[in-house]
């Protein structure tokens, strides 16, 4: 792996050439030999959280992207290292478990900007990464989340929250990753479902896989509206689907995007 | 409206699969468990990674068998089901895998090469089942298997050898035994047959397969044997010795239609059973009857051999009478044949016309004499015998002739040298050369067609063994030369068999038989038979005649 490793540094040269072209391109990086992004670090429009331990070549892949525009923050909840798989936020907010000590609490409050509600909630299901995934406007959830965790996430989030299984798992925050321009979803998902989420979301889906074949797309991919970060397992194949779903690359058009269905456009609440 | 059907009809939605692309490729598919298409996931993993793709087998030339080590020899033909298992047994580790199909690819028979192609399935990565093809190749070796390599040393080696012997002067026995051993096959594992001065070998490479030759003798001669070994070699390391087998046979020399003498303590023990006996059955006992009183008695082997007596007289003495008068009383059925008491005037053939010594003597054939008829029977009055037996009874009436059957020589006579509609099958058996002389050869002849003969006339011997047709008999002028109303006893048509020729040329023979019914074919050759029968009388139906169907049977 560590010939690989060094490959993984070979995308640096390619941000630069894609700077020239004036989009930002998908990254690849590694934390501690895991190609899991998605568990170990939360990226938002308005800032990301990075697991603290591992080399700082992880931290340093998200500062080189992100540290220009939003905060690269470390951080850990409950003592652990998984905070992508334990919190939950966009823009607007950013959800915590309980487990969450109030020094941690205290650290986020502290490095986010003020203009992001942070809020520990007491819900069940404490990995609330798994539970829930949302953009700036729209949240799905998992099936048997609380009432109250709901409204909290409404509120907190400002977000419409639905309700949804992912090609048959409830865990949609383990198997979808959508940002306010796309979304990609498990790859087993039938087009009728792929349709029906779309139309929910009011963006564009595609179903694919991440890091190799690998189903679990949250935990392997983190994206914002103009960054992506996956893991180093990533094909180029899967590299290309998601910078074509989630926009990363308008000025070049791909064959993909001519494959995609067309999304449909409900009334905007 | 009123349906209450349409109501109870679920809603259920319908899942499209919808196509992602291959993470290696880009290859637009149908997902799967490794998400990877087919041709990528190959190429990454190769389930034939740890089988064995190149195999030697040996095989013996001379038996054409393929070694399974470590010591069995399997036979079978290039190409078949047989040489497939074992190919597929062969190989090492395909218990990991799951086999789906195997089968050969072609390669030409003298290249010393097997190709099987074998498909597999296994699981790799995230529960997704792989399945491949691949080739096997097997190299093959000749190697001479043990048994092939013992017969090329020394090709007249046998392991146990039967000595079967009678110590009379004739062969009626053995040309009965003959047919016997090979209506049961009780021959067929035998290596050579040797036809010695007083009997005939038979050697075997198995000490079990002896054994068995001599459990089947035992059960339709009367005999004794002893058996012994010989030792051979002897391997000090693994403490394995090899001998040689030996098993002396001897059959009983008493034979049917031999006038006996019994000894004074056997005819005590068989109480009182007058002095002279003929024998009238030889199977695994003796059937001895006695022609004054029409008591019988059975003799087993062992009974025998305790007191072991000799025939007074053999068919070879046999003389013919002409019979002159019949005082015959009604008919008994005495052992299961039917014998009657009669008082008969008989006179030898050779003093008819020109003496009149005539014998007025008891006979157990009345129901089969008739006046004018010819009998044969033995000539007590004039025989000199030299029997001890005999010598030691006081005071013993013999009486001048004891007949035993009748005689069809007469009648025989117009139809010697026309050939018989049936024959016999015979063994292979190698003959010592220095006994073959021409004498011996004539004699044999002789002996053989009375044996003919012996079978036309009794039918419970032919019951015993297997006749059959001959294809290349004429009917010729019989009937046209039968002007009397006596004809010499044959063996009736539909008791004899048809024999097996499996070329195609033999269905034009079974056509003129079609006529012939179903108790035509005997158990003897069992389901094939009979499948001859279903095929003769399909063609039957094609050829028009009007049946409709298969006749059951």
């Amino acid at each position: 792996m560590a010939t690989s490793k060094f490959f993984c540094m070979g995308p640096v040269g390619y941000r630069n050439v894609a700077k020239l072209l004036g989009g930002e391109l998908a990254s690849w990086a590694q934390f501690e030999n895991s190609s899991e992004i998605g568990v170990f670090s939360k990226l938002t429009n308005s800032y990301c959280l990075v697991a603290i331990g591992g080399a700082e070549n992880f931290y340093s892949t998200f500062e080189a992207e992100l540290s220009d525009y939003i905060p690269v923050v470390k951080a850990s909840i409950a003592g652990t290292r998984v905070i992508g798989r334990m919190c939950v936020g966009n823009k607007k907010g950013l959800l915590l478990p309980n487990s969450t000590t109030d020094q941690e609490l205290l650290h986020l409050r502290n490095s986010l900007p003020d203009s992001v509600v942070v809020q520990r909630i007491d819900e069940r299901l404490s990995a609330l990464g798994n539970c829930v995934t949302c953009n700036d406007y729209v949240a799905l959830i998992h099936t048997d989340l609380d009432k109250e965790t709901e409204e909290l996430i409404a509120d907190v989030l400002g977000v419409e929250v639905f309700r949804q299984t992912i090609a048959g798992n409830i865990l949609v925050g383990s198997y979808s990753v959508f940002s306010n321009r796309g979304g990609l979803v498990h790859p087993h998902t039938s087009i009728e479902d792929l349709d029906e989420l779309s139309s929910l979301l009011q963006v564009p889906l595609v179903a694919g896989t991440v890091n190799r074949g690998s189903e679990v797309v949250g935990a392997g991919l983190v994206v914002n509206d103009w960054a992506a970060f996956t893991g180093i397992d990533t094909t180029a194949t899967e590299l290309s689907v998601i910078e074509s779903v989630f926009k990363l690359r308008e000025a070049q058009p791909s064959a993909i995007v001519n494959e995609m269905r067309a999304s449909l456009i409900d009334s905007m609440t | 409206m009123g349906d209450g059907m349409a109501v109870a009809d679920m809603f259920t939605v319908n899942h499209t699969v919808g196509r992602v692309l291959c993470c290696m490729c880009g290859v637009s598919m149908t997902p799967n468990a490794a998400n990877m298409c087919v041709a990528c996931l190959r190429s990454q993993v190769d389930i034939t990674e740890e089988l064995q793709k190149h195999v030697t087998i040996l095989y013996c030339p001379e038996c054409e068998r393929y070694l399974q080590p470590p010591r069995t020899w399997v036979k079978a033909q290039l190409e078949s089901k047989e040489l497939l298992t074992f190919c597929i047994k062969r190989l090492k580790n395909l218990q990991k895998v799951r086999l789906v199909d195997a089968g050969f690819i072609w390669t030409e028979p003298h290249s010393k090469r097997l190709k099987v192609k074998l498909k597999i399935q296994k699981e790799v990565v995230n529960g997704a089942i792989l399945e491949q093809g691949y080739v096997v190749e097997y190299t093959v070796d000749d190697h001479m298997c043990d048994k092939c390599t013992r017969i090329a040393a020394n090709p007249d080696q046998w392991i146990a050898k039967v000595q079967l012997r009678q110590k009379v002067d004739h062969k009626r026995t053995f040309f009965f035994l003959e047919q016997l051993i090979i209506k049961h096959q009780a021959s067929a594992q035998c290596i050579n047959i040797k036809q010695m001065h007083d009997g005939v070998d038979f050697y075997f490479s198995n000490r079990s397969h002896a054994i068995k030759l001599v459990d089947f003798l035992n059960n339709v001669v009367p005999i004794k044997f002893r058996n012994d070994k010989q030792l051979v070699s002897h391997d000090t390391h693994s403490n394995t010795y090899n001998y040689k087998f030996t098993f002396s046979v001897e059959i009983c020399p008493i034979c049917r239609e031999d006038l006996i003498c019994l000894p004074q303590k056997v005819a005590a023990s068989l109480g009182n059973l007058g002095p002279l006996v003929l024998c009238m059955r030889v199977s695994n006992n003796l059937l001895l009857l006695d022609p004054n009183t029409l008591r019988y008695a059975y003799h087993d082997s062992n009974q025998y051999w305790r007191v072991p007596y000799k025939a007074l007289l053999t068919y070879k003495q046999l003389i013919e009478y002409v019979v002159l008068d019949v005082e015959a009383e009604p008919a008994v059925t005495v052992a299961g044949m039917r014998f009657s008491m009669a008082h008969v005037q008989v006179a030898r053939v050779v003093d008819f016309g020109k003496n009149d010594n005539i014998f007025n003597v008891r006979t157990h054939l009345g129901h089969l004499l008739n006046p004018g008829d010819h009998a044969l029977g033995y000539h007590l009055f004039g025989a000199n015998t030299n029997d001890m037996e005999l010598d030691k009874y006081k005071g013993l009436d013999l009486p001048e002739v004891v007949l035993v059957k009748k005689s069809y020589e007469e009648t025989r006579q117009r139809r010697r040298g026309r050939s018989r509609p049936w024959k016999l099958k015979s063994l292979a058996m190698d003959v010592d050369p220095a006994a073959a002389t021409k004498q011996e050869e004539q004699k044999r002849a002789v002996e053989y067609e009375k044996f003919l003969e012996e079978l036309e006339e009794d039918p419970e011997m032919r019951s015993k063994i297997a006749l059959y047709k001959d294809p290349n008999y004429v009917p010729g002028s019989e009937t046209a030369s039968m002007v009397d109303g006596e004809q010499p006893p044959s063996v009736p048509l539909d008791e004899l068999l048809m024999d097996l020729r499996l070329e195609a040329d033999s269905r034009a023979d079974s056509e003129e038989d079609v006529d012939m019914d179903e108790d035509y074919l005997q158990t003897f050759s069992g389901t094939v038979l009979s499948f001859w029968s279903c095929r003769i009388r399909i063609h039957a139906t094609e050829a028009g005649r009007g049946r409709c169907g298969l006749a059951t049977g």
